[in-house]
């Protein structure tokens, strides 16, 4: 595809899903008012959410979902083979997601509970980047879509794609939101990726860290925070296990 | 200058004019923090019912009236093989209601960093000028340390000042646009009467002060501890969120960022407002972070708020309204801060510092 001053080439692009909601692809074909313009920036090889088409000639895969099934790996790993560039896309693919929840029990208690004793093959959750490399990670749940297409512009164009690497917080104070720790409310903002423009804490509800943490974040004086201002320690943990996005911070401090 | 006298409810009256025939802002409750206090923001208002006069302060500056948060600062349009840039510096007229006079002497510092250097901001300029600012003048809350800074009171920078003698506002005119529309009002001059109320409204303002910090010689005292290890001591508190300059009136750190459409056929250069507690403030071309640690970055703020830069003439940019210091999570405040660094020098013939000199 061409501009007046600049060509560019189209990306051969695929998307794929794992163990997930589809809920980030899905965004993909989100935002009617750019999404033309947005396509035409794509060669759709693969992408069961928009074409039923099939093509494994692609150069960049979108990765949604995490590992949780022998089969998933397979694919993945014959993904990987073919991708020059590989994005772990959207929270479960960068973190393992809620999808991890399930670690925390035994796995014959999980399936047992699910579903009630059937056999079912299925493994702990592992994110992307535990099983192959991750050349790009971009989190979020869902996905924030004007971020997307920045990105698929800077990989077009060939810039470096960029994410804030500053925290919540920045993006809440423009949205001129009143704190939720004044609220008293336990809230992961000040050690969360920003790039969501702060969507939930504007709606009054907490961040939970969907976007993993940002970049230098001061997990001790967080932690210091939330025990200063007494609040539910199990809420915290409660907070930072929801997407197993904090794994890192969260095994020393039990 | 004019002064007048304004009954409270004749007051309203104008007020009501005002904002029903502009596009208007002043403060509005938007919640009740879990202390019990009441929260307030610069909010659009419809009617003078709207708005708080008796509010405390608001929990972010006027600040993104005149440098949002972010803002298109030039398109660029790509046609044939060529490609032309537009810029524009338009703005809508606003109505500003209910600043304190340190939010008005924030403005005023930055009409000296933006307006007075070698190159002034357009885009700020068309903002200041077409923004009707309406001062009034409160009761210190218990962190405000304005007073300190001699920010307590302001006499230019505003179109009108009201201050809140009883029954009725004493205001300074300091605009033909507010005096203007002030004629359609029925305003007074002042009696020997009402001049005694402002007099003892001023000594009520100024003795409400619970906060003092000393800033004398605080440039100097911020040169010779560049190597405190207070810095470091805040440092490790500092969440690197940001929201100290978010808040702040008077910090105005950016970062430019240029981006393509989505279509290709045109870009955009955009300005973002930005801290430099943030962790990548320093990060140049090629990667290198030249403060990665937080206690530099905290360092840095409290340098560029307290000793200046050469465009403000090394003046103080902190005018002691304390947002940051409420707004903190950490409990960082310059109060604190600063008596640390002032503990620090009382005792520096008896302390040995580890750090290496400043180079």
């Amino acid at each position: 595809m061409k501009n007046p001053v600049y060509t560019f080439e189209k990306l051969k692009f695929a998307s794929f899903e794992f163990t997930c909601c589809e809920g980030c692809q899905l965004q993909l074909a989100n935002r009617e008012a750019s999404l033309e313009a947005f396509f035409s920036l794509l060669d759709v090889r693969t992408f069961r959410e928009i074409s039923s088409e099939k093509h494994d000639d692609y150069d960049i895969a979108f990765v949604e979902g995490s590992i949780s099934r022998s089969d998933e790996i397979e694919r993945l790993l014959a993904i990987r083979r073919q991708a020059k560039t590989l994005v772990a896309f959207g929270t479960c693919a960068c973190f393992g997601g809620v999808n991890s929840l399930k670690n925390r029990f035994p796995i014959k208690e999980s399936i047992a509970e699910v579903y009630d004793g059937l056999p079912v093959e299925t493994l702990p959750v592992r994110k992307i980047s535990d099983i192959v490399k991750v050349d790009l990670s971009i989190p979020g749940c869902p996905v924030a879509k004007e971020e997307i297409e920045r990105i698929v512009v800077n990989l077009v164009t060939g810039s470096l794609p960029a994410m804030p690497k500053y925290p919540v917080c920045v993006e809440c104070k423009e949205r001129l939101n009143t704190c939720l720790f004044d609220l008293g409310e336990i809230c992961l903002g000040p050690v969360t990726r920003a790039g969501c423009s702060a969507v939930c804490t504007s709606g009054k509800t907490p961040c939970l860290g969907c976007r993993g943490p940002a970049e230098d974040s001061n997990f001790p004086a967080f932690m210091e925070l939330v025990k200063e201002r007494g609040l539910s320690r199990r809420d915290l943990q409660e907070k930072l296990g929801f997407y197993n996005a904090f794994e890192a911070y969260t095994v020393h401090e039990t | 200058m004019i002064y007048r006298v304004i009954s409270k409810p004749e007051f309203r009256s104008f007020i009501d004019a005002l904002v029903q025939a502009n596009s208007s802002f002043g403060p509005r409750r938007v919640d009740t923090a879990a202390n019990g206090d009441p929260v307030y923001q610069f909010m659009p208002v419809g009617s003078a019912d709207d708005i708080e006069f008796d509010y405390t302060t608001t929990a972010s500056s006027a600040k993104h009236f005149f440098l949002p948060f972010s803002e298109e600062l030039s398109r660029f349009c790509f046609h044939e093989r060529d490609w032309e840039q537009k810029i524009s510096y338009e703005a809508q007229p606003v109505v500003l209601i209910g600043l304190r006079a340190c939010d008005i002497s924030a403005l005023n510092i930055l009409d000296d960093v933006l307006l007075k250097g070698n190159y002034p901001s357009p885009y700020y300029l068309a903002k200041r000028k077409n923004t009707f600012v309406i001062g009034m003048d409160h009761l210190p809350l218990p962190g405000c340390f304005c007073k300190s800074l001699a920010h307590h009171t302001v006499s230019t920078g505003f179109n009108l000042f009201c201050s809140d003698i009883g029954e009725k506002y004493y205001l300074s005119i300091n605009s033909s646009k507010a005096f203007n529309y002030l004629k359609d009002f029925q305003t007074e001059e002042p009696s020997y009467e009402d001049n005694c109320l402002l007099t003892e409204r001023r000594k009520l303002i100024s003795r409400s002060f619970q906060t003092e910090v000393d800033v004398t010689s605080l440039p100097s005292i911020l040169d010779i501890e560049f190597d405190s290890p207070v810095w470091e001591k805040w440092g490790t508190k500092c969440l690197n969120c940001g929201t100290c300059a978010m808040v702040c009136p008077s910090c105005y750190c950016y970062s430019v960022e240029e981006r393509f459409d989505i279509d290709l056929k045109g870009a955009s250069r955009n300005r973002k407002l930005y801290s430099c507690n943030l962790v990548d403030f320093a990060v140049v071309a090629g990667g290198h972070n030249f403060r990665p640690k937080n206690g530099d970055r905290l360092k840095y703020r409290y340098y560029h708020q307290h000793r200046g830069f050469a465009e403000n003439g090394n003046q103080q940019i902190c005018v002691g309204c304390n947002r940051c210091g409420r707004a903190c999570l950490a409990g960082i405040n310059p109060r604190d801060v600063i008596n640390d660094l002032r503990m620090e020098k009382d005792s520096c013939m008896i302390c040995v510092s580890q750090s290496p000199g400043r180079t």
